[in-house]
């Protein structure tokens, strides 16, 4: 069986389903391919990962009419403290407070659980005509042959798509078929990530405490709620998974603090893995790379999906411009654009990331004192804090359409 | 012999689809070209968009237009053209450059009629369009007057010309010679010839002469921040474009 697309997506997860709800709001014809089979992704029980989605992130979910399904979900960001210390001290003094009061928008985000982002997605893919969505197959084959991409699918059917967007994660292997090579390095750590319930209320404020084995960070979800990502060195990090919850909290307490008072595991635990990888190129011919497959990340400021969504807004645009200008919207001249827009902007802010993890994650008592005094400073310095923000809320920058 | 007769003609098409290949690289030999073409596109997108009623968001928006590309080199506006539903006809006076555009259509999936010839010419054989691109043709031709009367000749009453040259003054001197020939190497030296380059008033009396209406005119401003050309109201300087309507 053949049939042909305008865009097909590889990848079926956040990236490539935020990818679909654009390019089909422009008016693209769009095939997903998602390796995953159907009943794997349905997961509505509450299982502790979420997402804080930047101010700019935001936006878009506006724009792709997925919002108003979310946002009784949500909760939003409304300050963010940035501590250094270490297990059992006190923080330090000068701790880095970023409040809303510094951004004229609003919150400079939201928090989202994965169960709810996830379920809405899904809905909104099956219900748009202008998607189809093929569950559990993989492409085998892929050649690319006078103005379209040929992808041949395991069950023997031919996709025939004018731009294949790769989006299916980290080192995409899709992504390296056709010709893309990584670069990148694993990290010394692990992160260690889950539900917590606590006794008082977090106030909508998220904390980054940063500790020598890597940062802790307690994001604020709904009710008495917070989700954390606690990034430990390797080892250490599955000793604590070995643990059963008792042990886990005991080990987590000291680290956490006592200002939400009593708390208690809600949800699974989970392990990831740490590195960075960077695709050397964002395209291939007929082959545009977007969100981890381009550019996965140390996932200490919660970066990851929000660059991934910009590459998303961009692509989106410049297809819906060189289309309506009659280009070719899969050629390299246009491709070459998205490449410009995007590469440089995502490769920067991993190795911002990986230069942030690489300062606070350690205890060399020099840096420490040069962290902590830097904070301090910075603290002092409104509109350079400003800027900061401004930029974790992704409202900095060639910021595309549907992020404005 | 036939065996022969048969690799001759893969070769020669072998041979044109290098050319292809290099007139639709967006890094070779017509880079200013393909950074120029996204600004060139919109400015004559909207403008026939406006001028025949169409809406750019639809499938197809130019079915049912006849379009002739004046100079078509490989195709980089006639492909455009054609992917919108418009008829195109795409002339070009270099004559090796018909099977190489044509070859890229073929490649493309497009149908695009290329020939080799002049506007003159075309003229003389009764074709008529209700859209003329006459893009940086004008700086190169050696009578400016009989070839806007060409244009003139090929378009249907109510039909529009869209044409850009380039400004001659000391800036457009150079950007357009000494900077994009000599320092960044964009085009081959002696491309231009900057004593033939015209101005926005005298390109509109050639307009007016040749009996049409200059309707509308702007600049492209090369931006080398942003390494992007864009479209501008007041600053004609050195790259510049205009529509004319045939009353």
């Amino acid at each position: 069986m053949k049939s042909t697309t305008d865009i097909a997506i590889i990848g079926g997860g956040l990236t490539g389903s935020l990818m679909a709800l654009a390019a089909a709001k422009y008016g693209f014809s769009v095939c997903i391919i998602d390796a995953i089979a159907a009943n794997m992704q349905k997961n509505p029980d509450f299982d502790g990962r979420s997402y804080a989605m930047a101010m700019a992130s935001g936006r878009m979910l506006k724009a792709l009419g997925l919002w108003e399904d979310i946002e009784t979900e949500t909760q939003p960001i409304l300050d963010i403290k940035v501590t250094d210390g270490a297990v059992g001290e006190q923080p330090s003094p000068f701790f880095l407070h970023f409040d809303k009061y510094g951004l004229d928008e609003g919150p400079m985000g939201h928090m989202i659980e994965d169960r709810h982002l996830r379920a809405v997605l899904q809905s909104r893919l099956i219900d748009n005509v202008n998607i189809t969505y093929l569950r559990g197959q993989r492409v085998e084959d892929q050649t690319a042959q006078m103005a379209s991409s040929i992808l041949c699918l395991d069950d023997g059917s031919e996709i025939h798509a004018k731009l294949v967007i790769c989006a299916d994660g980290r080192s995409s292997a899709f992504a390296q078929r056709a010709g893309v090579t990584y670069t990148g390095w694993k990290y010394a750590q692990s992160a260690l990530v889950c539900a917590l319930e606590h006794e008082r209320s977090h106030n909508g404020f998220a904390y980054q405490h940063f500790m020598p084995p890597g940062p802790l960070a307690i994001l604020p979800l709904k009710d008495n709620r917070c989700s954390i990502v606690w990034t430990e060195t390797i080892e250490n990090a599955h000793t604590i998974m070995a643990m059963d919850n008792d042990g886990y909290l005991d080990v987590l307490r000291p680290r956490f603090g006592s200002f939400l008072g009593e708390i208690k595991l809600v949800g699974k635990r989970f392990f990831y893995p740490l590195d960075m990888s960077i695709a050397k190129s964002f395209i291939a011919e007929r082959v545009a790379v977007i969100g981890d497959a381009a550019h996965g990340m140390h996932p200490i400021a919660g970066q990851g999906l929000n660059s991934g969504m910009r590459d998303i807004a961009a692509l989106a645009q410049l297809c819906l411009e060189a289309k309506n200008r009659g280009e070719d919207f899969g050629s390299q001249a246009v491709l070459a654009r998205y490449q410009e827009w995007r590469r440089f902007d995502a490769t920067a802010l991993a190795l911002t990331m990986d230069a942030f993890n690489r300062l606070f994650s350690n205890d060399n008592s020099l840096l420490r004192s040069f962290r902590t005094i830097g904070m301090g400073v910075l603290n002092l310095l409104p509109s350079t804090k400003r800027t900061f923000m401004r930029e974790a809320a992704g409202v900095r920058g060639n910021l595309p359409d549907l992020m404005r | 012999m036939q065996a022969s007769q048969f690799t001759v003609d893969t070769e020669e098409v072998a041979k044109f689809q290098a050319m292809a290949d290099e007139w639709w690289d967006p890094k070779g030999k017509f880079k200013p070209l393909h950074m120029l073409n996204p600004c060139r596109l919109d400015y004559i997108v909207s403008q026939i968009c406006a001028e025949f009623d169409r809406d750019p968001e639809n499938h197809l928006p130019f079915v049912g237009l006849r379009i002739l590309d004046i100079g078509c080199g490989g195709g980089l506006l006639c492909e455009p053209m054609a992917r919108l539903g418009a008829t195109v006809v795409g002339v070009d006076a270099a004559k090796r450059n018909i099977p190489v555009a044509q070859a890229h259509a073929k490649k493309s999936g497009l149908e695009i009629d290329y020939r080799f010839g002049t506007a003159e010419e075309l003229v003389l054989q009764g074709e008529i369009f209700d859209v003329v691109l006459n893009m940086e043709v004008i700086e190169h031709v050696a009578e400016p007057e009989a070839y806007m009367k060409a244009c003139q000749g090929l378009l249907k009453v109510g039909g529009l010309m869209i044409c850009s040259t380039i400004n001659r003054n000391t800036k457009s001197y150079i950007f357009a010679i000494f900077g994009a020939e000599y320092v960044m190497r964009w085009l081959p030296k002696g491309t231009h010839d900057w004593v033939k380059f015209i101005t926005p008033d005298e390109l509109y009396n050639l307009i007016s002469n040749a009996g049409l209406q200059p309707v509308d005119k702007q600049g492209f401003v090369f931006n080398p921040v942003t390494w992007q050309w864009i479209l501008s109201d007041r600053d004609l300087s050195v790259n510049y474009v205009t529509a004319s309507l045939k009353p």
